[in-house]
């Protein structure tokens, strides 16, 4: 059986890729493809942890947050379409109206 | 209290403004008109207010939701704001042409996830309430659709939120690997049976749950997208959320580390104490410099946000009620502040620069003068609410030990009222502009809001017995 440390490791992976991409890429929608690598770091780290536990919990809270990244999912790319529409841009060094 | 495995007569509250949400929701389909809409939205938060009044209190749903005292005082202050932000928003999104139904389905479903929040006793039920909380204001953020700066900040507040909530998951997962707990009563028992408090996993995850949190009361140094979004956002969207979510943050960032990371007590009061000392500092020194109004009350927010973390620090039962006194008192200064930027509006555009408010003494003497209260209350002169707020923080934390922070919390007090009392001397002190001299706008639902928080803030200013007598009995049974 796989040991629980090498998903755990995986996961920890996986997260820091998202983060990286999150704060290096400009484009909003790879910023926000590393938002959904970020929350499936954390699947990973729950199911894994939730078989090892033996306990249903950890699974139910990947259930729910599979649910809501799809509903941040819709209000994104809404966000980005009402952006698009206004600016043609999806750069972010572009869309900075306001800073001070 | 007794542990059932679901009674829905706890959750009442949250049941009405469910109903009530999907209601505004059809009723926008047929009926837009901003009279409708508002009175229906009123009704529905007057409903919740009478369920909540009856409520009883205990654990239900498996011990995922708890009422208590401090939910149930949590839930007051949303629903305040609430009701005082859909008596300002009619006429201004009317003045812009985006008056849609779905506004008010939304400002009530951002009101039902952290009414959940302030209830959630468990790690599930707190980040469903916290992406309910978020998702609803992150299109709130953008309602304006056609304008830029709207869209703007919709994509800041998006991106940072749901960056933080990444950063609240993972934190989540390694307590639940470390403990095999969601519920956060469990996860104190557990942390202290197995002694974890010198784990560096649950150090990270503990640094992961201040940085999650410090987003969404924007505390320095996760503060960056606060000036953005709470400058392109609608103004009346503004009010709302530089107190509700902010409100909101605060019950749960207070339970989880009281209940939950109590065994590391020691760890996150050193965290929090640095957090507390940059955000007063980042939040009261940027303001200085400001000359939008929008984007000075949001530096001046986050400064609150440090004064009311020294409640949090503090750990002490007494240091709680004084947050959530604070919290409350916040919503009425800060929403009568935004209320008076909503009435100065001109036909569409925003009165946003301090420049617009000079010599308001003379064309607007009732507007000044409520400006000048409210500019008052917050930076904490007697007899406004402000001042008791501010007080009882204080006290809460000299009584835990921590007198340097109190120290900092009260010189940084002291800059504040530079840039507050600039804005009572442009209006007061200077001639106004030569095309300043516009009618106001007659919205009588928006002067029952000022009025409403002009209310609050003198009376709990007078009496501060009223706010302190609820939140002294509702801390005795968190």
């Amino acid at each position: 059986m796989v040991p629980l440390s090498w998903y755990m490791g995986l996961s920890a992976a996986v997260f820091s890729i998202g983060i990286f991409g999150f704060l290096t890429r400009r484009n909003i929608i790879i910023m926000f493809m590393s938002i959904e690598l970020m929350l499936n770091a954390v699947n990973i780290n729950l199911v894994a942890m939730s078989h090892y536990l033996q306990d249903i919990r950890g699974q139910v809270m990947v259930m729910f947050i599979i649910a809501v990244a799809a509903a941040e999912a819709a209000i994104g790319l809404a966000i980005i379409i009402a952006i698009f529409r206004n600016r043609a841009t999806v750069h972010v060094d572009e869309i900075n109206e306001m800073k001070g | 209290m007794d542990l059932e495995l679901w009674n829905l007569a706890y959750s009442l509250p949250e049941l009405v403004m469910t109903g009530g949400s999907l209601f505004l929701l059809l009723l926008g389909v047929f009926r837009s008109g901003r009279h409708t809409m508002s009175v229906a939205t009123l009704l529905v938060i007057g409903i919740t207010a009478l369920s909540l009044r009856n409520v009883p209190e205990g654990v239900t749903f498996s011990g995922m939701f708890v009422v208590d005292g401090y939910s149930n005082f949590f839930k007051w202050v949303f629903l305040v704001s609430a009701a005082l932000t859909v008596l300002v928003s009619g006429r201004y999104l009317e003045s812009r042409q985006e008056n849609h139904g779905e506004y008010y389905a939304l400002l009530t479903s951002a009101t039902l996830g952290m009414m959940v929040m302030a209830s959630a006793a468990d790690l599930i039920s707190l980040y469903v309430g916290l992406e309910l909380m978020a998702l609803s204001t992150y299109v709130l953020a953008g309602f304006l659709r056609n304008r830029t700066r709207s869209n703007e900040s919709a994509l800041k507040y998006f991106l940072m939120g749901s960056f933080s909530s990444g950063l609240l998951l993972y934190a989540i997962s390694l307590m639940y690997g470390f403990t095999g707990k969601t519920s956060l009563t469990a996860i104190a028992a557990a942390v202290s049976d197995g002694d974890l408090a010198g784990n560096p996993l649950v150090m990270v995850a503990l640094l992961m749950f201040v940085a999650a949190f410090g987003f969404k009361i924007a505390a320095a140094p996760f503060h960056m997208w606060a000036p953005d979004v709470y400058e392109g956002a609608p103004t009346p969207v503004t009010a709302f959320m530089s107190v509700g979510p902010k409100a909101a943050g605060f019950a749960v960032l207070a339970r989880v580390f009281t209940v939950a990371l109590e065994p590391l007590q020691t760890e996150w009061t050193q965290l929090l104490s640095v957090v507390a000392v940059f955000t007063m500092a980042v939040g009261n020194v940027i303001a200085l410099s400001q000359t939008n109004i929008k984007r000075m009350l949001a530096y001046s927010s986050i400064a609150h946000a440090g004064y009311a973390l020294l409640g949090v620090i503090a750990g002490t039962a007494e240091g709680l009620s004084s947050v959530m006194n604070y919290m409350m008192i916040y919503a009425f200064m800060n929403i009568g502040a935004f209320s008076v930027l909503i009435l100065l509006d001109r036909q569409g555009t925003d009165v946003e620069q301090l420049e617009d408010l000079k010599g308001l003494s003379k064309t607007k003497p009732v507007l000044a003068f409520l400006m000048l209260i409210f500019m008052f209350s917050l930076t904490g002169i007697p007899p406004t609410a402000g001042f008791i707020g501010k007080f009882y923080v204080f006290v809460a934390a000299l009584k835990a030990g921590h007198t340097g922070l109190v120290i900092w919390a009260v010189v940084f007090s002291a800059i504040s009222a530079y840039y507050y009392l600039r804005v009572v001397k442009l209006m007061y002190m200077e001639a106004p502009a030569p095309e300043a001299t516009g009618p106001v706008e007659v919205s009588l639902s928006t002067r029952l809001a000022v009025t409403v928080a002009l209310a609050g803030v003198l009376v709990i200013g007078l009496y501060p017995d009223i706010l302190l007598g609820v939140s002294m009995t509702a801390r005795q049974l968190f």
